[in-house]
């Protein structure tokens, strides 16, 4: 219940945190909602000798649409994605995202952004963002680099981050006509992480086909999994309740859960499969097609 | 509900709202945490990572070098003082703190003292142990194999893992009754450990004066008297003397049976306390109080229940091994190693019976009784609501016709079960007819028709269970020998106010409102004028604690009994007073007037002046009177539960569409309280049902020790319970009253788990273990072809 | 380790504190400030006995370090009644006999006060998921949803 000792920081701009991590390197996390880190270091299942608070930083709270993208800025909190009007009008599988992560309390604190770069494969907003095409802004000592979310999860708690770069801000790609998105998350209760979770995208053409489609899974694996096999098996193709199907099948046999209380292996690659199928249904309802 | 006393007295059957609330809602309880004295320090214990392991070495250099640890306490200490191993209250040992081995994951191996809570964790951090692993034993049926490893090898004469065995009923009778019957339905029904959780956990503050010599504890214990007796018997040879002890119980966040047990950590504070003579604080964190303190359940059960083919029930056979962890710590009365198991034949007038429990060590966390249990009944209840749908479906009965089939009528109260209960009354046929109604019976039957059809899943589950609560009559009940009677010392003020105190405990359970509301109706002091008080045992009279819920049919019989006496002295006051005879006075609540003339009266407020100001000559002063009452029988509350479900063949998801309960505890005393224990009780009957369990893996790791995998429900799991209830008094109890704060605990797990088997009952399932996960019922799915 | 100084404004009172990197809110208010209305009731964040508002937002106290908190306005169980006079909120509580042991009470309570300033007609649902993150083992939730709804009745 009691962290170990550390020295803490709050820096005030951007560039004083980055000199900070560049000054500790491993024996420094970044701390802004605290939501994932605070309870591992209560666990001492980490212990790092600084922690750098990046909640003090301004300028980085915004939701906005510009130059094509939706961009999120890093300290933007789950409650505030799950309260946003534009969100919830133009990107509501965000908002299913958000609603779902931990519980109310919780997400008047943690980031969108900590979400991702905290790199737990049980985290909901990996598998949304891979879905959309996301990608990440992270700024370090050598500058900024885009990073598409599709390759930013490389194991469990490790990201594509280096030990001297912040997730600055997340790129979404403004929403193409008649597309729509759903995450669908099997919690044995509020508050637990997935048991599987689908986050599904689907873009549809003006001749009733599927004209795009991402796919991305929570919980059922190392990382958040890209079913990449199953969103590129819809493209081309009537949706129809066999091509959603086999989508879920081809979902399913992209994933390498572990056992454990939640459920089998056998169940979970099953519960993919069911959501994959259900989270398309939904996604297709809010393209406007059946 | 008929009152007799007007709302502004507030006696039974007023929803009075809650005297105890105004400093809850204020913040400004004082829970075991909240305590702060001078120069109080703080403890935190080392805890074994293994489940059975000899201790080589403890090294506390690193530990003593933390700039504020002021001292390691390990099991040398104690033993030292002989303290390292004492009595559980099933009269077997536990050690303190261990000198040779562990013998279960989180069992406390030293503790640290420091100046603050932080230093104190650094401190446990440093300690070094030194381990050397032992085959651990978790399975209790391996442990009874011949070639087991012994665990208890410090036990004379313990030569296996055998705890106790024990027996009801009729052995050779159900057997016959067995063999001859026309049919016979058989299941193995496995309850696994859950625990209590609640929201507060378990700590003390001990302070040892040494000037004094007064130790006073404040502890989340919900039976402080016994704990001071024990503390006497077990440390009176280091000092400790019962008049220099005091126990106080104050604010309780929740207690359910986990605050019974005298646990390592209280007594390593205390012994700290006494041995440096300031005041040590230890409060345990979540993970160690779900991975060390006493667990409920673990029960395998083998039930078989006969009947003839027309669906009279005719035997019950249950044969059980019950896994105690690595010693028998249960919290139970004495003579009952298996608790009120035998209630088993349940609500059923059964010819004949036999039960049989086999306790076992392993290597695990000791306990059993805990999470409103009753003392096993729900361990006994769950097994005959199971068994009597299993029949139902055997039989291709309805599961209601067959529960009224066999319902023991109301015209045999009180009834002599073959296991040996008297059941004081009960009326069974009226509580389910209620419950059939409320819930719209006959309508969901047919909805199920037409949805299975279609191949939806829904289910109705029925309970009709009846409880046994108010340990217990002096006769057969006892806890380390001490009867468990219970006590009220009612004392009435010169201005007409007063002050109860009792030997009970309440952790939320209202006592400090319904109490008072039993003196009100006894002698019509109004019930916000009547100071309630319990859990010092400086102050409150001797007795047993609040669990298994004894309370109302203990101490609240003697809050009424003692409220009687001081009402005998009121009456020869108001003689006095009005200048008559005794028996020329008519009593009703708050006075006392003349039979004939009512407006020749005096008030009970008059006559408590009277005590002190002008009472008889050759009369003692005062107002007041103690009772200690000895029940002369348990009490026997009851219900019918329904429960209608509705399955997600895709996710093997169970969701709750509807739960009528009804409840009868006999005449209530603060229906809104009666219906807020009911509340919370079918809440923690639902969350064993479908989302806790604790179990190990091989090695004796932990399975659900943090609420990450513990899983408490929230307000959105938990449906919204509809309830009502009958009222059928018990005719021993002063107020006809029975307990209550567990019937839903009790009732609810075989109504959910009634209701998922009907959804799948004709997929030929007859039988699910709880918790009923989404997995679970998938696999069934699956297996039967239906999954989507 | 170096200390921090901070100040807090707590229920409208400016506080300071010198305090570790480390230490957690819930102890700042508990045993610095010696509001013990705040309760910890777990270690991985899940029960929400702890729960404060912090500049206007439940949170889990447990979950925040103190120093997190420097410059910023909480408000805690003992800041709710006013002049005497009890919130709404507390009413509610007291009325609905939407608490047993009171131990998750606080934390309920702040949780229902931040959901009325947003929410001031709540359903049944919005009520049970607005306290989807504050556990109670006693009450089964009955009584509080109709306490928050007798408050929100109060309060308009």
């Amino acid at each position: 219940m009691i962290p170990p000792a550390f020295d803490y920081h709050a820096p005030a701009t951007l560039d004083e945190a980055l000199a900070l991590l560049g000054e500790h390197g491993d024996e420094a996390k970044v701390l802004s909602g605290g939501q994932s880190l605070l309870p591992l270091l209560k666990m001492r299942f980490a212990a790092p000798e600084h922690v750098v608070d990046i909640s003090r930083i301004p300028g980085l709270d915004y939701i906005k649409e510009e130059g094509g993208f939706l961009r999120i800025g890093a300290l933007v909190k789950e409650s505030e994605l799950e309260a946003s009007e534009l969100i919830a009008k133009r990107y509501p599988i965000l908002k299913d995202t958000a609603e779902v992560v931990a519980d109310p309390l919780v997400r008047n604190r943690a980031t969108v952004a900590g979400n991702l770069a905290h790199g737990d494969p049980a985290n909901d907003h990996p598998a949304t963002m891979i879905a959309l095409r996301a990608e990440v802004v992270a700024r370090g000592s050598k500058g900024e680099r885009t990073i598409p979310v599709a390759e930013f999860f490389e194991g469990v708690l490790t990201t594509a981050l280096s030990e001297d770069e912040i997730l600055t801000e997340i790129r979404v790609p403004e929403p193409a006509e008649r597309s729509g998105g759903a995450y669908m998350k099997l919690e044995r209760k509020v508050g637990d992480y997935a048991t599987a979770g689908a986050a599904c995208v689907i873009a549809l053409g003006t001749d009733g086909a599927v004209s795009g489609a991402g796919i991305g899974l929570t919980n059922l694996g190392t990382t958040p999994i890209n079913a990449d096999e199953a969103a590129k098996h819809l493209v081309g193709k009537k949706p129809t309740a066999d091509v959603l199907a086999k989508a879920g099948e081809l979902a399913s046999q992209a994933t390498s859960p572990s056992a454990d209380r939640r459920g089998s292996v056998q169940y979970k690659k099953e519960m993919a499969r069911v959501l994959t199928v259900r989270a398309l249904q939904k996604a297709l309802e809010r393209a406007g097609g059946k | 509900m008929a009152t007799r006393t007007t709302p502004e007295i507030g006696g039974m059957g007023h929803s009075v709202k809650r005297k105890e609330d105004p400093r809850f809602i204020r913040g400004q309880g004082t829970y075991v945490d909240d305590v702060v004295l001078p120069g109080m320090l703080h403890m935190d214990i080392v805890r074994s990572p293994f489940a059975h392991a000899k201790i080589k070495s403890i090294n506390t250099e690193e530990a003593l070098k933390v700039p504020g640890v002021l001292a390691v306490i390990t099991g040398k200490t104690l033993e030292e003082y002989k303290l390292h191993w004492m009595p559980t209250l099933m009269s077997d040992t536990q050690m303190v703190l261990p000198t040779e081995k562990v013998m279960y994951q989180a069992q406390e191996v030293a503790a640290v003292i420091a100046t603050d809570r932080y230093t104190a964790a650094d401190g446990v951090e440093a300690v070094e142990v030194d381990y050397e692993p032992l085959p651990v034993v978790v399975d209790p049926f391996k442990a009874l194999e011949p070639d087991a490893p012994v665990l208890r090898d410090d036990k004379e004469g313990q030569k296996d893992n055998r705890i106790f065995h024990w027996e009801a009923g009729d052995k050779d009778a159900t057997a016959k009754a067995i063999k001859k019957a026309d049919v016979v339905v058989k299941e193995r029904i496995y309850i696994p450990r859950i625990h209590v959780a609640s929201i507060e956990t378990c700590g003390c503050v001990a302070s040892f004066d040494k000037a004094q010599g007064k130790l006073t504890v404040w502890m989340t214990t919900q039976a402080p008297h016994a704990v001071r007796t024990v503390l006497a018997l077990v440390a009176g040879h280091v000092g400790l003397s019962e008049e220099k002890i005091r126990i106080i119980s104050p604010d309780l966040g929740g207690g359910f049976g986990g605050k019974v047990p005298i646990y390592p950590g209280y007594v390593v504070a205390i012994a700290a306390s006494v041995v440096i003579g300031k005041p040590i604080k230890w409060v345990e964190d979540r993970m160690e109080n779900l991975q060390a303190d006493s667990f409920g359940r673990d029960y395998h059960m083998d039930a078989e229940l006969a009947a003839r083919k027309d669906g009279t029930m005719t035997a019950l056979r249950i044969k059980t091994i019950a896994d105690h962890g690595y010693t028998n710590a249960a919290a139970q009365p004495a003579k009952w190693p298996a608790g009120l198991f035998s209630i088993c034949t349940g609500s059923y007038d059964l010819k004949s019976a036999f039960a049989e429990v086999d306790g076992v060590y392993t290597n695990k966390p000791p306990g059993g009784i805990a999470y409103r249990c009753s003392f096993r009944v729900t361990e006994a209840v769950h097994a005959v609501e199971r068994m009597v749908d299993v029949l139902a479906q055997k039989l291709k009965m309805d599961p209601a016709d067959l529960r009224k089939k066999n319902f023991i009528p109301p015209e045999k109260f009180p009834y002599k079960s073959v296991t040996g209960w008297e059941y004081d009354s009960g009326a069974y046929e009226a509580a389910l007819d209620k419950a059939m109604e409320k819930i719209g019976y006959a309508g969901l039957r047919k909805e199920q028709a037409e949805k299975r059809k279609r191949g939806e899943l829904m289910g109705i589950g029925i309970s009709s269970f009846t409880e046994v609560v108010g340990a217990g009559p002096s006769k057969h009940f006892d806890i380390l020998g001490i009867k468990m009677f219970d006590s009220c010392e009612l004392r009435v003020h010169p201005t007409g106010k007063a002050i109860a105190r009792f030997g009970t405990k309440s952790q939320g359970q209202g006592h400090e409102t319904t109490y008072a509301q039993i003196v009100a109706e006894e002698l019509g002091i109004p019930a916000e004028h009547v100071q309630v008080e319990e859990g010092d045992t400086d102050t409150a009279p001797y007795g047993l604690g609040t669990y298994a819920s004894r309370s109302t049919p203990t101490a609240g019989a003697a809050g009424a009994l003692a409220a009687r006496k001081v009402r005998d002295k009121a009456r020869k006051i108001a003689a006095h007073l009005l200048e008559v005879s005794e028996d020329d006075l008519d009593w009703e609540p708050g006075k006392f007037s003349v039979k004939g003339a009512p407006d020749k009266s005096t008030t009970i407020q008059e006559i408590a002046l009277a005590a002190y100001t002008n009472h008889p000559q050759g009369m003692e002063a005062g107002l007041e009177a103690t009772h200690y009452y000895d029940p002369p029988n348990l009490t026997f509350p009851f219900g019918s539960y329904i429960c209608v479900v509705d399955i997600d063949r895709g996710t093997g998801e169970v969701k709750i569409r509807r739960f009528v309960a009804i409840d009868d505890c006999g005449n209530i005393i603060n229906p809104m309280i009666v219906q807020g224990q009911i509340h919370g009780g079918l809440t923690m009957g639902m969350a064993p049902a479908l989302l806790e369990e604790i179990s190990y893996d091989e090695s004796g790791n932990i399975q659900g020790g943090s609420f990450m995998d513990y899983l408490l429900p929230t307000a959105m799991e938990t449906p919204k319970w509809e309830t009502d209830h009958t009222v059928t008094p018990s005719p021993h109890h002063p107020l006809g009253a029975k307990g209550v704060g567990e019937s839903a605990t009790v009732g609810a797990p075989p109504a959910i788990v009634n209701a998922v088997v009907d959804a799948l009952s004709h997929l030929g399932v007859t039988h699910i273990d709880i918790p009923i996960t989404p997995e679970k019922v998938w696999q069934i799915l699956k297996g039967k072809g239906v999954a989507e | 380790m170096a200390k921090h100084k901070i100040t807090v404004t707590v229920n409208g009172e400016a506080r300071s504190a010198e305090v570790e990197s480390r230490l957690l809110l819930v102890h700042l208010l508990r045993e610095e400030f010696r509001l013990t209305g705040t309760h910890i009731g777990c270690d991985t964040t899940h029960c929400g006995a702890c729960t404060v508002l912090l500049d206007g937002k439940p949170v889990k106290s447990c979950t925040v370090l103190a120093v997190q908190a420097d410059g910023q306005e909480i408000q805690t169980v003992e800041g709710l009644e006013k002049d005497g006079q009890l919130h709404p909120v507390q009413e509610g509580f007291w009325q609905e006999h939407g608490l047993q042991c009171g131990f998750c009470t606080p934390g309920m309570m702040m949780t229902a006060c931040a959901l009325l300033e947003n929410s001031p007609d709540p359903s049944d649902a919005e009520i049970r998921a607005a306290i989807s993150g504050n556990l109670c083992r006693c009450t089964g939730y009955m009584n509080i949803v109709k306490a928050v709804q007798y408050a929100a009745a109060k309060a308009r």
